[in-house]
């Protein structure tokens, strides 16, 4: 085990986790914590799971939207994200100089000195969670349609948050569906996949505990926030323990944002009144982690009830 | 530094800054100038639920920190939750506990 002076014991056992996966070739280090390639097999975990999801919200309908890990600046600025994360958003920038600048910038390089100081903000943010390009989309389509709308969108994110903890990582995946609608509609929603997650997650032999959390919003502010969401029963997580069994990570979770997005973006219901959303998201690479913990590194050695479920 | 006049009249006590009493018309005031409401604050009672009257949550945060600068005085821990800020009631019960040196007391 790798014991790290001055980290604690959980921190200890996330590192320790860390490096059997990498050692096992199922995650590929680049020398960031939280930024990891993927095996094959790890992918191969990934995509079944995905197909998973499929199999268990396909029948509903939802509209299929694919979009690339940025949003919009000019989307993410309305989104209200820097109000309640700004120590997670992460921008693009890029070179915008002329070849001084271009020089300068080689030399500073060359001599082991600061140069990202002169990179520009582009119109690009990485995307923080895969539904934020959703609530700009469906406003652009005017009033909704008496059965609200449903989305399935899936995206790598980022998150700035570098940790040892593999199921902590700076760029992952989130596949989510996302539901726009009156609050009976969106709440209905939101009940019928807290049931569906907690039979598709045992459907995989995983131990699985569904609890009230929070987000993790910034700052003092971001305290009463927390405990705001907290008191109205907002947002709900599916734990898994991968890296430590008092702490059990969470793999799924389901969120009610009551008006807060349908003010934002102006969605509207067929009478006119401030639409309401929900979604719940999947942690893909978290879920798969739990997997590889519960079930062992070799796939194919996984119990033949959870291969089933994943490979038919 | 002299007292304003009204704040010896209402008995209290000097403090060390120049920080005022805190009433429920202060409250109201503060509230109907914020615009985080979505109602006259000027028709609610003491007893009004604001979160009905449309403070949102990231309102009550804009509210806590104004309450903060015009009073003076920092919210614990244990007072950043919703129902702190639920009416102008509530609200300066919270802010005379903290006024009055007692955290405890919101």
């Amino acid at each position: 085990m790798d014991m790290r002076a001055g980290s604690t014991p959980a921190e200890n056992g996330q590192a320790a986790f860390r490096d059997a996966l990498i050692a096992a070739g199922l995650l590929i280090p680049t020398g960031v914590d939280g930024l990891y390639g993927r095996s094959g097999a790890f992918e191969d975990v990934v995509e079944r799971f995905n197909d998973l999801i499929t199999t268990w919200g396909g029948g509903d309908g939802a509209d299929v939207m694919r979009f690339p890990p940025g949003v919009a600046r000019h989307q993410f600025e309305q989104s209200g994200y820097l109000k309640s994360f700004p120590h997670l958003a992460g921008t693009v920038h890029a070179f915008k100089g002329d070849e001084r600048a271009h020089q300068s910038m080689l030399r500073r390089l060359e001599e082991g000195e600061e140069w990202t100081d002169a990179q520009m903000a582009t119109n690009v943010v990485l995307t923080p969670a895969a539904c934020y390009p959703v609530y700009p989309t469906i406003a652009e389509r005017g009033p909704l349609p008496a059965e609200g709308a449903l989305v399935d969108v899936y995206s790598y994110c980022f998150r700035h948050e570098p940790s040892l903890d593999p199921a902590r990582m700076q760029m992952f995946r989130m596949r989510e569906y996302v539901c726009v609608g009156t609050p009976g509609q969106v709440m209905d929603f939101r009940q019928r996949w807290v049931e569906r997650g907690r039979a598709l997650m045992e459907s995989l032999g995983l131990p699985v505990a569904v609890d009230l959390a929070n987000d993790p919003f910034f700052g003092r502010a971001g305290r009463m926030l927390a405990a705001s969401q907290r008191d109205q029963g907002l947002k709900f997580e599916l734990l898994i323990p991968i890296a430590s069994a008092e702490h059990p990570t969470a793999c799924l979770s389901f969120n009610y944002h009551q008006d807060h997005f349908g003010l934002l973006w102006d969605l509207r219901t067929p009478d006119g009144a401030v639409a309401h959303t929900a979604c719940v998201g999947f942690g893909m690479e978290r879920v798969a982690l739990a997997l590889f913990r519960h079930h062992g590194f070799d796939a194919k050695a996984w119990p033949a009830a959870v291969r089933a479920v994943l490979w038919g | 530094m002299r007292q304003p006049d009204w704040q010896i009249a209402a008995g209290t006590a000097p403090r060390g800054g120049d920080a005022p009493a805190v009433s429920a018309a202060d409250i109201r005031a503060l509230l109907a100038e914020s615009g985080w409401l979505a109602v006259d604050a000027s028709a609610l009672s003491d007893e009004d639920d604001l979160y009905a009257a449309g403070l949102t949550s990231h309102g009550s945060v804009n509210l806590m920190l104004a309450l903060e600068e015009r009073y003076g005085v920092e919210f614990p821990e244990h007072l950043l939750r919703r129902r702190t800020f639920e009416s102008i009631a509530a609200i300066r019960s919270a802010v005379a506990g903290l006024l009055d040196g007692a955290p405890g007391a919101g």
